[in-house]
């Protein structure tokens, strides 16, 4: 059996504000192997982003354990987390931005800027590394998210919507790049979509999560084989799971 | 292009407008030049003792760096504290507002009886006055530094000292710098001040004594000088910030 990477045990959060309490995890639990990729669909303010903070250690949940990597989560730890606000740092050009997590962990200018200057082509950001952010647009924000999120060294990413502000060929662009990679690097992820297509074709599994507060509905295994191609999302099998999952999410 | 040089022409117009009016009045109703020296005699006042007004306003402006650099460490000092343990915050607020809330001139005898004479009260005095816009500001703007960019910095396991000059710093600046320009621009009336309460030498003892010998002219010269020395100071804040925020450049071109 693979290794763990990721298991969230019955996991129960709310958020306090004055004197009211707003329930918004209920007994959560979810694991990611090793390798593995794992999807988070859920409706609009159903708890997913939070469970990413509980996963990455920035929020402390009410109830439950959260295990990365073995160990016991008490605090923030090391993953290569992706907010859902791309959160660059507006006094930073792009390049510096992407480079934060290679300078934090204490690596030369010199060649944290070469190997961020290696990967902007991949995310169609070459020739704009002297951009402040407030000179990007929506989309090209995100990807340089995704790249400085790439480059945090550790083998689990959560990922919150990194592809919800781009267009239809960049996001399928960034797609197969992020699948390569990920294979190449035995990386694992919790990713959360709002897009059922295209939690199917990347995961090897899903989970459904209901609304507020939130707790696990369905978890569905995609069976389709790897290396997949775009042609996957017309098979019957592929349609079948988006028939089965679009009849969770109504019910959720 | 065309706009820009009438919106520095416009203004200049109406100072010299001003001044010409000024010194026809003066003119005109022949009003004494102790009650109020024209425009060409404070000219005069001011060429003529070019020397002395040099010594007085390099006095001056001793204090004033003195006094911003003591009121900058001061204010840091506190808004990293008042950031760090809520408690503190609480706790300072109130005397931090109190200690501006006390007109100065209250204070002078007890800053004399502490401080002596000459130099150590006006660089305190300063100080007194520039460190509070500083302080406040910089308590906002850590206030306001971005908890999810803190939350990035976590996840990326960075270090204290790299998360101060990648996140805090640059955040805070904005606000440093406009409490900056408040400091700068009063740090000069409070060495004045400073020197009111008892000094040597500086503008303000060059002032009183012009004063006492009906020189008003005299006093209109030094009078000139605070208010291009304080606009100076002034500009130089906007210049720092300009300088040590290369980001807020780029946005404000568009
Ligand atoms: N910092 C916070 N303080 C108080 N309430 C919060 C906070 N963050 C989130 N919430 C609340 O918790 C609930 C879940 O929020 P969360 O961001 O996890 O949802 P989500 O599933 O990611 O939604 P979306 O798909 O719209 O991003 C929402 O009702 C939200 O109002
Ligand atoms: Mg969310």
């Amino acid at each position: 059996m693979e290794p763990k990477r990721l298991v969230l045990s019955k996991i129960s959060s709310s958020y306090y504000s004055e004197d009211r309490k707003l329930a918004v995890l209920n007994r959560v639990s979810l694991d990611v192997k090793a390798g593995e990729f794992v999807s988070l669909l859920g409706p609009s303010g159903s708890g997913k982003s939070t469970i990413l903070k509980i996963a990455a250690g920035l929020l402390k949940p009410d109830r439950g354990r959260v295990f990365a990597n073995g160990r016991e989560v008490t605090g923030a730890v090391k993953v290569g987390y992706m907010p859902q606000q791309d959160l660059l740092l507006p006094w930073k050009t792009l390049l510096e931005n992407c480079a934060l997590p290679l300078l934090a962990e204490g690596k030369p200018r010199a060649e944290s800027h070469r190997r961020v200057e290696k990967l902007l082509p991949v995310f169609g950001l070459a020739g704009f590394e002297g951009y402040y952010p407030g000179q990007l647009s929506g989309g090209m924000k995100q990807r340089a998210a995704l790249l400085r999120t790439v480059l945090i060294d550790s083998n689990l990413m959560l990922l919150d919507e990194p592809f919800a502000a781009l267009d239809t060929i960049t996001r399928e662009n960034l797609q197969e790049w992020m699948m390569s990679i990920l294979h190449r690097f035995n990386r694992s992820v919790l990713f959360v979509t709002h897009s059922i297509d295209e939690a199917i074709y990347l995961s090897d599994r899903i989970y459904m999560i209901s609304d507020r507060p939130g707790r696990i509905v369905t978890e569905l295994m995609v069976g389709l084989p790897r290396p997949r191609s775009r042609t996957v999302v017309t098979s019957s099998r592929f349609l079948n799971y988006k028939q089965e999952l679009m009849g969770a999410l109504a019910g959720a | 292009m065309k706009k820009k040089s009438l919106n520095n022409i416009l203004p200049l117009g109406i100072i010299l407008a001003l001044l010409a009016l000024w010194e026809t009045v003066c003119r005109v109703f022949a009003i004494p030049d102790f009650f109020l020296p024209t425009p060409s005699s404070i000219a005069r006042a001011l060429a003529g003792n070019l020397p002395l007004l040099l010594k007085h306003t390099t006095a001056t402006f001793y204090a004033v760096v003195a006094g911003l650099a003591l009121a900058m460490v001061v204010a840091v000092a506190l808004a990293l504290t008042m950031d760090r343990w809520p408690l503190a915050k609480r706790a300072l607020y109130p005397p931090l507002v109190i200690s501006q809330a006390v007109p100065i001139f209250a204070l002078a005898p007890i800053i004399l009886i502490w401080l002596g004479v000459d130099l150590k009260p006006k660089i305190a005095v300063v100080a007194l006055v520039c460190f509070f816009p500083l302080a406040i500001n910089l308590v906002e703007g850590l206030e306001q530094v971005n908890p999810e960019a803190l939350d990035l910095m976590q996840v990326m396991q960075a270090g204290p000292g790299f998360i101060f000059q990648s996140v805090l710093l640059p955040a805070v600046m904005p606000y440093f710098f406009s409490g900056l320009k408040i400091s700068a621009t009063y740090s000069v009336m409070g060495a004045i001040i400073g020197e009111w309460l008892g000094g040597s030498t500086g503008l303000g003892v060059y002032m009183t004594r012009s004063m006492y010998s009906f020189k008003t002219d005299h006093m209109f010269a030094a009078i000139l000088i605070v208010v291009v020395l304080s606009l100076a100071l002034f500009k130089l804040a906007g210049f720092l910030a300009w300088l040590f925020m290369p980001w807020e450049r780029v946005q404000s071109k568009e």
